[in-house]
């Protein structure tokens, strides 16, 4: 946006008095790498006619229509802070999550640091789905502590894996290994975890036509099938005693989560329907369907990994059933009958696409929805020309509400501090966790 | 992500990824070290100044190849010293190639099409952690590549690579470029 338009001044507002999103919140502790994208985010909040403002949250500190009166063009681009629901029985009991809120949790996020999942009282967790989030939860809970203390995991949860009884995670698909939803990187990094004995069943590698079908135009699928295939053939016959177990699933619809009978409230298990695949790759995806052949799988913690749900705003279009907020390149419809692009108004990532891709997959719809914001200020269409108060009038509210606007600046200082504790411990930062602490370092 | 402030990302750059000594620009020095790069201490002093590049440590290799990068805009040709990477070499010549994990394997940002199949030959296989990245790669071809692994040599002279943008908008001389 800076770059299309020499004039142009961005404001980022963030509900968090942390920048950066899932980079800094989703992304695993222990892919460093893939953070480095931070100095390029950083780059763009230095830039003079940029600013950032944390702490400042839509819906509560400001509305949407407020901001649309101050701002000539906003971009609604927030993401998908809640999850899919499975809508089974026993969805409700102790010990069963989204792994959103585990990855919140082991990342510092401060609306779950005191999430206190129980790691303690079990030796099987089952995870649901097999996208790269399920493989990412499912290797924290593997993968030795000892390895995980010099990364920036949050303490409290690096404190409870020390002490966690989990040996056996479980890794469970409706479908098959064709459709796994994982990428071939974070598979091949679960499976080279030392001394990890992983189960793949053979029969559960039998390959339809329709799977060839999908597979062969599809380079992803069928590189995670081959490790798939490569790993379900080199691993022993059955694990040696206190091996850490990983077991991929196939096939397994859950129908209902079990309470166990020791602990009241709490899980036991799952009770799962085996299924089948049918339709074929040319008329979409194979879909699951059920057998009526079911089993029992027993656990005392469940991560529920199955995507996550944009969350509705008031003011702005929403698509239910979707997800997302209607659009067309980015430009947001609005909810009448007629779907007319509504002024002024545009969304970008998850929130315009739905909660799927990685963090590059967004750098071309963000190109989209800037080609449309430039579309209309030149064509003079949608957005308003007046004069707007922009910043000035946006910091004045919020001050008039006595909301504590945290710059990139403050972050900074946050930044700082993290880093500096972390040094202590060879960390590459120990972050903060509590709102408490985040807004105290921020504003000192 | 934004395509520009194309001077931090050079800075942050530094060279590390190349195996040529590094070229200090006269600003802003962040001077990340990430885990496995490839500059060996005793063959990296680093000196800060005002005044224009420096180039560090003596060596005969200052034999440079000419590549020519096709974007949507057109095609620019610059010239690369053999040891330096194309990701660095386009952003030390302010062409648009994104680099968001500045090297390290963890995105596909930087992903380019050599236009050339005996030029695509020339070029040492991708390792399994580079296939992975370019798994994820917007409009891949037979013939993609990341640039931050595409190490510049002698037998490249004459390189030819297209951004996937430009592949968006026209076939240039006549390739087409065929989804994997």
């Amino acid at each position: 946006m800076l770059k299309a338009h020499e004039g142009a001044e961005v404001d980022i507002i963030d509900r968090l008095p942390t920048p950066f999103g899932l980079v800094r919140s989703g992304v695993a502790p222990d892919h460093p790498e893939t953070k480095i994208v931070i100095n390029q985010f950083s780059r763009v909040a230095h830039n003079e006619r940029c600013s950032f403002f944390g702490n400042v949250s839509l819906g509560s500190s400001i509305s949407l229509s407020e901001l649309r009166q101050f701002y000539h063009v906003v971009v609604l681009a927030y993401g998908a802070e809640s999850d899919r629901a499975l809508g089974i029985p026993g969805e409700d009991l102790n010990g069963v999550h989204s792994a959103r809120e585990f990855v919140w949790w082991y990342n510092g996020h401060p609306d779950f640091s005191n999430l206190a999942p129980d790691l303690k009282s079990t030796d099987t967790a089952i995870v649901l789905g097999q996208g790269n989030v399920a493989l990412d939860v499912a290797r924290i809970l593997l993968k030795p502590p000892t390895e995980l203390a010099i990364t920036d995991i949050a303490s409290h949860a690096l404190a409870a894996l020390k002490e966690s009884s989990i040996r056996k995670v479980y890794l469970v698909g409706r479908r098959g290994p064709v459709q796994a939803a994982c990428t071939a990187k974070e598979l091949r990094e679960i499976l080279a975890i030392k001394d990890l004995y992983v189960n793949i069943k053979e029969t559960d590698l039998l390959k339809t036509s329709a799977d060839e079908e999908e597979m062969k135009t599809n380079r992803i699928r069928r590189r995670v099938f081959e490790l798939l295939s490569k790993a379900s053939s080199s691993s022993a016959s059955r694990p040696s005693p206190g091996q850490r177990e990983l077991h991929f699933t196939f096939f397994q619809k859950p129908e209902k989560f079990l309470e166990s009978n020791d602990q009241s409230g709490h899980i036991g298990g799952v009770n799962f329907e085996k299924t089948i695949l049918k339709g074929s790759a040319s008329s979409g995806n194979q879909i699951a369907a059920g057998t009526g052949e079911y089993e029992d799988l027993e656990c005392g913690l469940v991560l529920k990994s199955i995507g996550y749900k944009s969350v509705p705003v008031d003011g702005l279009p929403f698509d239910h059933s979707k997800g997302v907020v209607p659009n067309i390149r980015g430009r947001v419809l609005s909810s009448s009958r007629f779907a007319q692009p509504e002024g002024g108004l545009y969304v970008c990532g998850w929130l315009k696409r739905g909660p799927t891709g990685i963090i590059g997959t967004n750098l071309y719809d963000a190109e989209e929805t800037v080609a449309s914001i430039s579309d209309d200020i030149e064509k003079r269409e949608r957005i308003s020309t007046s004069t707007k108060q922009g910043r000035e009038g946006l910091l004045q509210l919020l001050e008039s509400r006595k909301i504590q606007v945290i710059t990139f600046s403050d972050w900074e200082k946050i930044d700082s501090e993290e880093k500096r504790r972390g040094s202590l411990i060879r960390k590459p930062r120990e972050k903060l966790t509590t709102w408490k602490d985040l807004l105290e370092v921020a504003t000192r | 992500m934004f395509k520009f402030s194309r001077l931090g990302a050079r800075a942050a750059f530094k060279g590390l990824l190349s195996k040529a000594p590094p070229t200090i620009r006269s600003n802003k020095s962040y001077y990340t070290i990430f885990q496995n790069d490839c500059v060996k201490p005793s063959s990296c002093k680093l000196f800060s100044t005002t005044a224009t590049e420096i180039s560090l440590g003596e060596n005969e290799e200052t034999k440079k190849i000419s590549v020519t990068f096709f974007n949507a805009d057109g095609e620019q040709e610059i010239k690369v010293p053999v040891g330096m990477s194309m990701l660095e070499a386009a952003h030390e010549n302010d062409i648009e190639l994104e680099g968001a994990c500045e090297g390290s394997l963890a995105c596909s940002t930087c992903h380019v099409i050599v236009m050339d199949v005996e030029q695509y030959n020339k070029l040492e296989d991708p390792t399994d952690e580079e296939n992975d990245m370019l798994d994820l790669a917007f409009g891949l071809t037979e013939t993609s590549r990341l640039g931050c692994q595409v190490i510049a040599k002698p037998e490249l002279d004459g390189l030819r690579l297209a951004l996937p943008a430009a592949t968006r908008n026209f076939a240039v001389d006549g390739y087409k470029p065929k989804p994997h």
